[in-house]
């Protein structure tokens, strides 16, 4: 199984922890997994403040970079649903129509293709689940709560076969926490209300530690913790996952 | 210049980040404003529960509001003769000002001077109260909430809900401003009743009743206005005209479809499994004039676009709003239309995508809108596409664009990705305050990440790049 | 082009094609008691379900509880000695001083409380608004499950106006307090039949 993995670039910037994290965990659970070293960005950034049209460059590498795998695997949904919907080339129709086949974020993959039902992983802490919207309501990681159907979760699934890690329960389980890319900072008094009030539901239940399928959620909420000066901390599921694995 | 700011760029005081900013100057109010309106999306995902088939439901209410777009034009004839023939008047309008003329006409000629009116989002997006004030003629809204709000001088802030963001003492204050009850009697109870006495004299005086419509038939010909208050039917019932104000969209094809509507309309709204009242008019009381006004203002422009269509389906249930974290915490005027919170911001652009350049911007696309809606419009999608169309059409502030360019230039390049990148965590290791201060949006009220040492890239490089 | 003829020609133009009307089928849910689920939904949006084997218990109980209130309007032939049959020639605004209505209803809904009647069993439309409580009365084989058992009943009747009411008149416009009797009837009461 040849896994190609695609770090998204404020990962690969602020939180190389994580992209080793994930890395180790599919390689302990089996995979080779390599690095397209070329890799810069999905293009999302751009595109949700209305520029996709400037991201055909950023299309351009990534089918270049992830070409030719059996997989590509990453730790964030956002990313993920992002070259899901809106990756495209002119001139490379069939690699892209694969290459939105082959991705996948990093605990749907580890569910439905590696198929994982028990982990060595420890983690002895409170753990709130932030469900990051992109990976929830658009990859469908877990039942959404808006929706009348039958209830799962992929990531929650994962984290119930980490030794000692007790998962606390939350007021509204899957309410967005309000980072939402540009819109942290144009819209940013309530993205950071809305960042306030998902902590304080994590912190009534006494998580030491957040912890969600994107980064990008986690650096919004790290950034409300810190500046609160709160003890909890957030952590990437990958990281968890790696734990004592 | 102005159309080049809006975003980050803050020059005007009415876009949606600015008047968000005001709403959360008061932090207690929001938390309130919020739970609230969380409280009524509880309440409608219990009301859904209780439904097996909610899914398949929602599922089949789409089906059939895409094939009434896709056949508008043989329902609308459809309705129309069948309207006519039960005594109808119709009425078309191509847009608000036409809608306000006609209407306008229809009062003059019965010399009425005061009517009264139960709720209709489409007199509110045409602004037909304030045309007919400059006309002489005084509208009374009926719904309770609406009636609050107009005497306050404001909008409703919500389309179910008009005051949801008004506190039961602030009521008591307008009311004893206004109706002279005791001061500082708050007590929703009395204040419903004092409104009930205070209505029904204009109940029982005017002679002339609006109503907007939920549903049109056009198997039938027959208008469906559901409330809970009983207001539109009080109004309709002691009237010699009535006159019904839909917008094109409305139709549905058969009357059997309004047990798939009505199942769904009440339970998305408020979590009830039906509104009190559910009344279908197919012909004028003995003796009554019965106008309907089909109005389109830019809704037939709306049908030939393939990305934006969708949002006709609208039933106007509000659960959108309900659901959505960031009306939650901006409240419904930060939106500054008529409809508020995300199907407001889908529909406004298309009216007005000068004006409205911001609303597509006001959502962190979590997708929860898109979920609750019971026709299955693809709200947080048609965000995404607005956003794209207002880029395009050079209607996105300067500030983002310029940031967006960069970015994309930096990207597009490996060699000047990792470059970027070095220079970015350098600097804000061992130069916070260029980032970390005041003129930062991020680190107003947030840290900033800890810059690690090396990126991922340069870790892999020395790591494992040795296969 | 008058308004309409170029709203109708941009319609044309732009509506897109195809798609087809499907029929509607709902895979039946789990069976239900329809009268126990009727009354227990009625009862929560504010209505009383009073169950009656015959008709001198409509007049006791409303003799009852409107002891002193006599103003009462009543349509159901079969009650005419509770109330004599009222006669609606008169202007709709001259029943606003009426205390109780009583109508008989065309059927129930069991998923939402509703019941539907049509003008002809109001004697004024604007009788069941108007007054300050509604007394209705069904038979409780005129139950149906949900929403599309009751249109497939109606059908293609013709009716001027009719109306499914599901409980008195309510509002929670100030700060969600419910508040029943916001400009319609201040209760209802539903009159069960449950033989005949």
């Amino acid at each position: 199984m040849k896994v190609a993995l695609f770090v998204p670039c404020y990962i690969d910037q602020f939180y190389p922890q994580v992209a080793i994290a994930t890395l180790e965990v599919l390689e302990k659970l089996g995979a080779s997994v390599s690095y397209p070293e070329k890799q810069t960005c999905c293009g999302q950034p751009m595109a949700n403040a209305g520029f996709e049209d400037l991201t055909d460059p950023c299309n351009t590498i990534f089918i270049r970079q992830f070409s030719g795998f059996d997989y590509i695997v990453s730790p964030s949904g956002s990313c993920v649903l992002h070259i899901k919907d809106h990756l495209h080339s002119s001139a490379n129709h069939e690699e892209t129509s694969q290459i939105k086949k082959k991705v996948f974020e990093l605990t749907e993959f580890l569910t439905d293709i590696v198929g994982v039902k028990h982990l060595n992983s420890k983690f002895y802490h409170k753990v709130g689940l932030h469900q990051s919207c992109h990976g929830q309501r658009g990859l469908k990681l877990s039942q959404m709560s808006e929706l009348i159907a039958p209830d799962f979760s992929k990531p929650q699934d994962l984290l119930r076969m980490v030794e000692g890690l007790e998962l606390i329960d939350l007021d509204r389980k899957d309410e967005c926490c309000g980072f939402g890319g540009m819109f942290s900072v144009s819209e940013e008094a309530v993205s950071v209300k809305m960042g306030k009030d998902r902590v304080a539901d994590h912190l009534q239940y006494g998580a030491e530690y957040i912890t969600a399928n994107d980064m990008s959620c986690l650096m919004h909420l790290e950034g409300i913790l810190r500046r609160q000066k709160s003890p909890t901390k957030v952590i990437h599921i990958a990281e968890i996952l790696n734990a004592g694995l | 210049m102005d159309t080049e700011t809006t975003i980050l760029d803050r020059k005007t005081s009415s876009d949606h980040a600015t008047l968000a900013d005001k709403f959360n100057l008061d932090e207690p109010r929001v938390d309130w404003h919020d739970k609230t309106l969380w409280f009524i999306r509880k309440k409608r995902d219990k009301a859904a529960s209780q439904l097996q088939e909610w899914e398949q439901l929602r599922a089949v209410a789409s089906d059939i509001k895409n094939n009434v777009l896709a056949n508008l034009h043989t329902y609308l004839l459809a309705f129309e003769r069948n309207a006519q023939q039960h005594g109808i008047t119709v009425h078309w309008a191509s847009d608000a000002a036409e809608h306000n003329k006609i209407v306008h006409k229809i009062i003059e000629k019965t010399g009425i001077k005061q009517v009264v009116k139960s709720k209709s989002m489409l007199t509110e997006e045409c602004h037909l109260n304030a045309y007919l004030k400059t006309q002489g003629i005084e509208v009374i809204d009926t719904d309770l909430g609406e009636r609050i709000v107009q005497l306050a001088g404001e909008p409703p802030s919500h389309i179910v809900l008009p005051c949801i963001h008004w506190k039961k003492e602030e009521i008591g204050e307008l009311f004893s401003h206004h109706l002279g009850t005791p001061e500082g009697n708050s007590d929703p109870q009395f204040l419903t009743a004092a409104a009930r006495i205070h209505l029904r004299q204009h109940f029982m005086s005017s002679r002339l009743a609006i109503t907007g419509v939920n549903f049109a038939v056009a198997e039938t010909g027959e208008i469906v206005v559901c409330t809970n208050e009983g207001n539109a039917d009080l109004g309709v019932q002691l009237a010699d005209v009535h006159i019904a104000c839909v917008g094109i969209e409305k139709i549905i094809p058969l009357r059997k479809h309004l047990g798939v509507f009505l199942r769904l309309l009440a339970r998305s709204a408020t979590g009830q499994p039906i509104t009190t009242y559910s009344s279908h008019f197919q012909k004028p009381r003995k003796g009554q004039e019965m106008h309907i006004v089909l109005v389109d203002n830019g809704r037939s422009k709306r049908l030939g676009s393939a990305d934006f269509r969708n949002a006709l389906k609208c039933i106007r249930c509000g659960a959108c709003m309900n659901t959505c974290p960031v009306y939650r915490r901006s409240g419904g005027h930060s939106y500054h239309y008529a409809i508020a919170g995300p199907i407001g911001a889908i529909l406004a652009p298309g009216l007005d995508m000068k004006k409205h350049a911001d609303l597509p911007f006001a959502s962190t696309l979590c997708g929860s809108c898109s979920n609750v809606c019971p026709v299955k419009i693809d709200i947080h999608d048609q965000l995404y596409k607005w956003r794209q169309l207002l880029a395009q059409n050079r209607k996105v502030g300067i500030t983002k664009r310029v940031a967006a360019n960069t970015m994309a230039y930096i990207l597009s390049h490996h060699t000047l990705y990792t470059f970027a990148g070095t220079a970015g965590r350098w600097l804000m290791k061992y130069v916070p305050f260029i980032i970390s201060n005041r003129f930062n949006p991020w680190y107003k009220q947030r840290e900033m990440p800890k810059p690690p040492e090396h990126s991922f890239a340069r870790w892999y490089h020395q790591n494992r790049n040795f296969k | 082009m008058s308004s309409r003829d170029h709203i109708l020609e941009v319609i044309r133009k732009n509506q897109p094609k195809g798609l087809p009307l499907q029929e509607i089928a709902f895979s039946d849910g789990e069976p239900f008691d329809k009268i126990s689920k009727f009354t227990t939904v009625l009862e929560s949006i504010g209505g009383t379900v009073i169950p009656i084997n015959e008709w001198g218990e409509v007049e006791a109980y409303l003799n009852q509880r409107f002891s002193t209130e006599k103003r009462w309007v009543n349509l159901v032939p079969e009650l005419r000695n509770l109330a004599p049959l009222a006669d609606f020639t008169e202007d709709p605004h001259l029943l606003e001083n009426v205390m109780v209505a009583i109508l008989p209803g065309h059927f129930g809904v069991a998923e939402n409380g509703a019941v539907w009647i049509t003008e002809e069993l109001m004697g004024d439309r604007a009788l069941p608004f108007i007054c300050e409580h509604l007394a209705l009365i069904i038979r409780a084989e005129n139950i149906f499950p949900t929403l599309h058992d009751a249109y497939t009943h109606i059908d293609k009747s013709q009716y001027g106006f009719g109306t499914y009411i599901a409980g008195p008149s309510k509002t929670a416009d100030i700060e969600q307090s419910l508040v029943l009797g916001a400009h319609g009837p201040k209760s209802l009461m539903l009159f069960l039949i449950t033989e005949t």
